[in-house]
């Protein structure tokens, strides 16, 4: 598992307070892992913080899953 | 009574009669305040009588990029905003038939653009630390109407309906967002006011007078407070009774 990806999983554990096996990289935050949209903004705030990075409200639309986080964060540490 | 020690509130308009009013009374408290305003020198003045916990903060609000800029400028001045008053407001009364375009556009951008942008500012903030208070100065006009007011009416009406709906998307995170609509407050703005005028107005007022801006002031601090924490999308009239809404 990459450093990013560990990263993500272990900010979705704690935020939405689910088992770490479920976060899996196909998971989707809001069907599978039961975050509802406040949730989705809030962590994508974490992911900014976490990562230095700004996440453009566009681009956190198209982040539905835990590898479509960690696809987008890897690609704007590059 | 209530003790708010520990938070830092922003307030519009406090260089006006309300608006010094309330932040006082959050000082009195134990608040840190950041006091906003176009003019800079009653701002110096009162948070010179505040004393420690008090600062300068003035913003033009009908310029956006300012009004953007100043939940920022407040959160590195006090450490962060843990409670919003928007009290700013102005009025350009004209009967509707004559109201020119730039008389509702420059009241609804000040009163209702201006609040919307700050309370935008400072809801991350408040998201991470699980507490915020919200709370919007409108009007008793804003939900009976009022003649000549059609701007500013609308931009206090538009305030409670935008107050409803964040207070609903973030009550599960301890942030509440509120209004105080005053009624007739004895200040600056209704000093104005002829004697006739006054006699109208102290008619229709079941309470027999106007009303003291520390009595604005002090719905505004509870609303603030600890204890107010289950009421959110509320609008609190403080009006001595003319309207019982």
């Amino acid at each position: 598992m990459s450093d990013v990806e560990e990263r993500v999983k272990k900010i979705v554990v704690e935020h939405l307070s689910v088992d770490e096996e479920k976060v899996t990289k196909t998971a989707s935050f809001i069907d599978d892992l039961g975050a509802d949209s406040l949730d989705t903004v809030e962590l994508v705030m974490a992911f900014e913080e976490e990562f230095g990075i700004e996440i453009p409200d566009d681009a956190a639309e198209t982040i539905q899953t835990v590898g479509d986080a960690v696809t987008f964060i890897s690609g704007a540490q590059s | 009574m209530f003790d708010l020690s520990g938070k830092a509130a922003l307030v519009t308009g406090a260089s006006g009669g309300i608006g010094g009013a309330v932040a006082t009374a959050l000082h009195n408290a134990g608040a840190t305040v950041g006091l906003s305003g176009t003019r800079t020198g009653p701002l110096e003045e009162l948070a010179a009588t505040l004393g420690e916990r008090a600062h300068v903060l003035p913003c033009n609000l009908s310029d956006a990029d300012a009004v953007d800029a100043l939940p920022k400028q407040a959160a590195e001045a006090m450490g962060a905003v843990d409670i919003l008053v928007n009290n700013a407001g102005i009025t350009r009364d004209n009967l509707f038939m004559r109201m020119s375009d730039e008389d509702w556009q420059t009241v609804l951008d000040v009163n209702l653009t201006a609040s919307m942008r700050l309370m935008r500012g400072v809801m991350r903030g408040m998201m991470k630390a699980r507490w915020g208070r919200i709370i919007s100065v409108t009007s008793v006009v804003g939900v009976t109407g009022n003649p000549g007011q059609a701007n500013y009416a609308a931009s206090k009406a538009g305030m409670i309906g935008m107050t409803k709906s964040v207070a609903q998307e973030v009550a599960s995170r301890g942030v509440t967002a509120n209004c105080v609509a005053p009624g007739f407050i004895a200040t600056a703005m209704t000093d104005k006011l002829n004697d006739k005028q006054k006699e109208g107005i102290l008619g229709a007022i079941p309470a027999g007078r106007m009303g003291d801006a520390d009595e604005i002031a002090a719905a505004v601090m509870f609303l603030a407070s600890k204890e107010a924490s289950y009421i959110t999308g509320q609008t609190l009239h403080v009006n001595g009774g003319m309207a019982m809404i």
